[in-house]
Parts: structure tokens; C-alpha cells; sequence
């Protein structure tokens, strides 16, 4: 998952099979590559093996988090992959956002938890738009680009039928039901978007998406002083920057148009989204 | 008997190899690169490692991947370092009002005397040193300003108070930063007594406050290896050793500086753990010390039995904490030291008694919940 190589280890075959079909275009290396994260999903051992068997997420051998339900391994090794990035990859700016792109030009869609990002993430990567993200932005503060990793897409409790219906041919895992985020399952990303992982995308927009039950298309235009503090409060690491983390926000939102977008229905979505582009390649 | 483990166990050793010798890095494959960067950050060194590639001029030499994670805990320790300046500022601003000067131990000892062993380090509190009897109104300044203390439950309150030397540590509610407040460098029940008041005469002034002390040199490195070798748990034990060899080899420039130190160790009745930090530091990382502070090792060392044990654990868990160095020795040695601190630390009695108490009250969930997050943040 260009920038980053994970290893992983796991007694749990139902883990491997997930892995399998969620990351089946990327490359596996050799063992003795360097690998940024060892991380692994185990059994918690003792009688709980046998009764309700639960698993724990270790990073390069050191227990973290709280033990889950087995069944979560999934969802469990993806959050711990995550929390591995943001808190060591502080060559980047990070932030908690969903990442797009078309034509080299990159959709931020920072938002906090329940604003849809990930479902419309989800639906506009199977309607020609780039996967690069749909939990961490990477921003390179140097050269003022966006990286991803094209990993599967988490969805939660509604959107999972939500985008069942929108792209039948989607690849999904089966639902994990009672997590701490309700029931989640994952979306593997689409071949075209793991393999131009490496290339990366121009900010261009900022896009704050709401869902919002049978509400019509609106897409305002959104004060760059607040999407500054958005973009800030967002990031996992801004603070570790300092000044330059100041700066790198500062770069981020000038080099970008900047939304507030409201919806209900992703069709809206979609040919919102295609009109931003239109305009930008016309302007 | 003295020997360095590196050579016989190839490739276990490869972040001390590199502290030691930072042009090490340059053969390298992708194998050991990955085992670099692991035990490197799990011995919290990685900094530390990135400050002496770029002061060699090594940096752009590197592969991208390693280097960005290196750059990474560069700027992770740099932003610390600002974010303690900071925090003692608050502390100094915090005491103003009661008239209390405090002396900074450890880490940020370091960072706001300016040293070497500041550069690319990473903390995880501020550790103060006052007079015992100004220590509670210490503690209920900081609490004014914002410090709320930990560990409500009686008996820690009592292991804290009564036997340890400090009080339990002090969290900011909005910064989210600890504070240990210590009275004295050892617990008041250990075996070795220190005469804290001797540490206390004439410290040093930190530039820019009128509050904010350090230790001078000579007791800042034996306060530093008192606090290393009874330490229990010695997840950091290799990175407090590279404070004390970059202390050692920055303050050793003066010559006035080996002329003091053993006679100030006796004095201190710290002369002990000055051996083990001289010994230790000198075999793991090479540290330059004079030839006549060599020929007076003898004169501060253990008996032989000791020195053999003392040998045979730390060599084993000095070295980072992390998979590629665990041996069923390792893990032997590590309890050994853990039963040592404690031994060493209370009478036999109450020893058994702390023990007792730890093995029969099961943590509750909250509180292991709790700790694993602090040991995630942490890193």
C-alpha cells in the first residue's frame, strides 16, 4: 500500500481470506523487504479461545487496544493500520478525510464521523473518480501533493446497503455486526485505483459533505478561514508540525476551492462532482 | 568476563551498532534496515539515531523508507522539545506565586540546559525535584493551575507518599501533560540514602527563569544513573544509558569534571550506580573516560558475585525491548532487575507486603483499558 509496507501475521484463516480478496492487487514482497508496520491479529489464548474466542492487534509484538470479538479481526487490523500511519508518518500532514481524483486533481472531504464521507467516497470511486483515500489524507507540505494508499473503504450501517444497490458489482465483505461503530463492512478498492497508488493528486477541492435525509443538492461555497480550522481539527498531526503544520494547512486550503456540500441522493453527488471538474478544466 | 553481545549475536545488536557507529548504516540490506528501524523505535532512539546520521552528513545516503521514518521521530522529539520549554514555563509561572524553586531532573534537565542528550530524545513528563516541606504546597499550587493528581486509590496514594519519594503524578486537564513532583532522587525506604539536601545546595539557574534549576553536571550524571540502575522496568534502559554516555562525553571535555566525580559519588553515597553507569556505558557505547577514572573503577565495584549477576542481567536488558532481542535469558534477566528495584528499593517486609497487594488486587478493565492507551500515546 504505496508509501507504506505492511506486514502482517495472523493465526486467524478467516482473516487471511479477507486480506486475500480486499488487497488481491497489490503486491506481495518477499519477506526480507523493509516493511514499515509489523503488525498482527491474533487469538487471545486461554479458555476464551474455545467459548466466545476473542482477537488483539499487536504492533511489531506490543499488545494495544482492547481484545475484539474474532469476527471483528477484519475491521481491527484495518483501524490498527491506521492508527499505525497516523502516528508515525509524520513526514506527512494528516488528516481525518476522504481523498479523490480525477485528471490529477484531488476531492478533500475532511468531515468528522456520520457525514457520509466514506459512502460517498465509496460511490463516486465505482463512477470514474481515483481512490486514493477514505480515512487519511496524506499531504506532502514539500511538493504540495496528496498521497494515498487505495486501501478498502470502511462502510457503516447504512451506507453498506446503500452502496449494494448504487454498484451491484462491488466487492464487499460480509457485515460485522456491534462494533464500537456500529456494523461495518469493507469495500475492496478498484484495480485501476491500487494500481496508480504511487502517482499523486493536486489539491484541488475541499468539499465538507452532509448527508441529510431528502435534502436537495446544495453545494455552497465554504470561508477558507473556516475551512482552515476544519482542516486543522481534523488533522492527527498538525501539532507535531508546529509552524510548518500552520503553514501546510495554510498551503492546503489556498491551493483549493473550498464547499459545503449537502445531500440525500448520490446521483446528485455524482453530477455535482462532474460539474466541479467540468468547470475546473474550463476555468 | 566483559564482553558485548553484539559480536557473538550478529545481527540482535544493530541499533547499537549504529548509535556507536552511525557509518554502520551504509551496508545495510532491506532486512536490516526493517530491524533498525523496530528496535529503534521501540527503544525510543529513533531520534536520537536521526541526530547523529544528520550530523554526519549520512541523511541523504538513506533509502526513503527508513529515512522517512527517521525524519519522522526527528520531528516528533523537536516538537517535544519545544512543547517542555513550554510546559515549564507554565510550571515556573504555576510556583511563582508560592516563592518554591524546583529543580529539573532528567529529561527536561536537559532540554533546558541545552544538552546534547536533549537532541532527537522524546518524553513522556516533566520530573521536578523540591524540598520535601514545600512539596504540599507544591502540590496544591499546581493543582490551582490546572494539575489534577492521579492514582485516588488508597493504597497507591500510601505507596506514592509514604514510601516512594514523590507524590503520585500530576495530570493537566487541558494539556494533557504529567508532572512527577519528587523530593528526593530515592525512595525514602530505599537502601542507599541520599543526602538529598547536598543535591539541593547550589544548583544551576536556567537562563530565562528565576524558579527553574538543574542539577550541575557531576550530580546531574548521578542522578541520571541512580534513577537507571534501580530502575524495574527498563523498557527505556538503553536510551537513559545514551543520555548518560552523550552526558559523559559532552560534560568529560572538562577535565575538572573526572576530577569530581568519584569523590562526589562518595560523597553522595552514589557511587555504586556511578560504577554501573561508567561500566555500562563505556563497554555498550564506546564512551571515552579517562584512563585514571578506569583505574578507580575498582575501588567503587561490587563485590565479584555481584558484579558477575549485575553483569549477566543488564547486559541482557539493556538493549531494546523488542522481539529480535528476546531470549529466554533476556526475559530472566528483565525479572531479575524488576525484583532487584523493588528489593532494593523497601525492606523486606513491606517488599512482601507491595507484592501481595499488586498480586491479589486484579486491575479493574477501566484501568488496563487506560494504560494500554497511555502506552499507545506514549509511542
Amino acid at each position: 500500500m504505496s508509501p507504506f509496507v505492511v506486514r502482517v501475521r495472523s493465526d486467524i484463516s478467516e482473516l487471511a481470506e479477507d486480506i486475500g480478496r480486499m488487497y488481491q492487487d497489490f503486491p506481495v514482497l518477499s519477506p526480507n523487504s523493509f516493511a514499515d508496520f509489523h503488525v498482527e491479529v491474533s487469538y487471545e489464548r486461554g479458555i476464551r479461545r474455545w467459548v466466545r474466542p476473542l482477537a488483539r492487534f499487536y504492533f511489531d509484538g506490543r499488545p494495544s487496544f482492547i481484545p475484539l470479538p474474532v469476527h471483528q479481526a477484519f475491521p481491527m487490523l484495518e483501524w490498527g493500520i491506521n492508527w499505525c500511519v497516523a502516528a508515525h508518518s509524520h513526514s506527512f500532514l494528516i488528516v481525518h478525510a476522504a481523498v479523490i481524483e480525477r485528471q490529477g486533481m484531488a476531492v478533500v472531504m475532511p468531515a468528522p464521523p456520520g457525514s457520509g464521507k466514506s459512502t460517498l467516497c465509496a460511490a463516486l470511486i465505482n463512477r470514474g473518480w481515483r481512490l486514493l483515500s477514505d480515512e487519511l489524507a496524506l499531504y506532502d507540505s514539500k511538493n504540495k501533493q496528496l498521497y494515498g494508499m487505495a486501501r478498502p473503504v470502511s462502510l457503516k450501517n447504512q451506507s453498506i446497503p446503500v452502496i449494494q444497490a448504487h454498484t451491484p458489482a462491488a466487492e464487499i465483505t460480509l457485515p460485522v455486526p456491534d462494533t464500537t461503530k456500529g456494523t461495518v463492512a469493507l469495500l475492496r478498492p478498484p484495480s485501476e485505483s491500487v494500481q496508480q497508488v504511487k502517482t499523486p493528486a493536486r489539491p484541488t477541492w475541499i468539499v465538507l459533505p452532509r448527508y441529510q435525509a431528502d435534502a436537495e443538492a446544495s453545494l455552497e461555497s465554504l470561508n477558507k478561514g473556516k475551512a482552515f480550522m476544519l482542516i486543522a481539527e481534523q488533522s492527527f498531526n498538525y501539532n507535531v508540525h508546529g509552524r510548518e503544520g500552520f503553514e501546510a494547512v495554510g498551503d492546503l486550503v489556498d491551493s483549493c476551492e473550498c464547499f459545503e456540500f449537502t445531500y440525500s441522493r448520490l446521483s446528485d453527488a455524482e453530477r455535482v462532482f462532474d460539474d466541479l471538474l467540468a468547470s475546473q478544466i474550463k476555468g | 568476563m566483559i564482553y558485548w553481545p553484539v559480536r557473538s549475536r550478529g545481527d540482535k545488536g544493530v541499533l547499537v551498532q549504529c548509535l556507536r557507529d552511525p557509518r554502520a548504516v551504509l551496508s545495510l540490506g532491506p532486512s536490516g534496515w526493517d530491524l533498525l528501524i523496530r528496535q529503534g523505535r521501540r527503544a525510543n532512539l529513533l531520534g536520537k539515531l536521526a541526530v547523529l546520521l544528520s550530523d554526519s552528513g549520512l541523511m541523504a545516503l538513506l533509502p526513503a523508507s527508513p529515512k522517512a521514518h527517521l525524519l519522522s521521530a526527528l520531528k516528533m522529539a523537536e516538537r517535544q522539545n519545544s512543547a517542555i520549554h513550554w510546559e515549564v514555563s507554565r510550571i515556573s509561572e504555576a510556583l511563582r506565586s508560592i516563592g518554591v524553586d524546583i529543580i529539573l531532573l532528567k529529561g527536561a534537565a536537559y532540554v533546558l540546559a541545552g544538552l546534547p542528550s536533549s537532541r532527537g530524545r522524546t518524553f513522556s513528563d516533566v520530573d521536578i525535584l523540591v524540598r520535601k516541606s514545600e512539596i504540599v504546597d507544591v502540590e496544591s499550587a499546581l493543582m490551582i493551575h490546572g494539575w489534577q493528581g492521579s492514582h485516588h486509590d488508597e493504597y497507591d496514594q500510601r505507596y506514592y507518599r509514604e514510601w516512594m519519594h514523590e507524590i503520585p503524578p500530576m495530570l493537566h486537564v487541558r494539556r494533557g501533560t504529567t508532572i512527577d513532583v519528587h523530593h528526593t532522587i530515592l525512595p525514602e525506604t530505599a537502601r542507599i540514602q541520599v543526602d538529598t539536601q547536598a543535591l539541593l545546595d547550589h544548583p544551576l539557574p536556567v537562563e530565562g527563569f528565576h524558579n527553574v534549576f538543574v542539577l550541575k553536571p557531576i550530580d546531574m550524571v548521578l542522578h541520571s544513573a541512580t534513577h537507571l540502575f534501580h530502575e524495574g522496568e527498563l523498557d527505556n534502559g538503553l536510551r537513559d544509558l545514551a543520555d548518560l554516555d552523550s552526558m559523559l562525553r559532552h560534560f568529560g571535555a572538562e577535565h575538572s569534571f573526572w576530577l569530581g566525580l568519584i569523590p562526589r559519588a562518595r560523597e553522595l553515597g552514589l557511587h555504586r550506580p556511578l560504577y554501573y553507569a561508567l561500566v555500562f556505558s563505556m563497554r555498550i557505547f564506546n564512551t571515552p573516560c579517562p584512563k585514571s577514572i578506569v583505574a578507580e573503577l575498582k575501588a567503587i565495584s561490587p563485590p565479584w558475585l555481584v558484579r558477575w549477576l549485575m553483569d549477566a542481567c543488564y547486559t541482557r536488558a539493556l538493549r531494546p525491548n523488542h522481539a529480535s532481542t528476546h531470549t529466554r535469558g533476556a526475559w530472566l534477566a528483565r525479572k531479575a532487575l524488576y525484583i532487584r528495584s523493588h528489593w532494593i528499593k523497601m525492606p523486606m517486609p513491606l517488599l512482601v507486603w507491595h507484592l501481595l497487594h499488586k498480586a491479589i488486587k486484579t486491575p479493574s478493565k477501566e484501568s488496563e483499558f487506560n494504560t494500554q492507551n497511555r502506552k499507545i500515546d506514549a509511542q
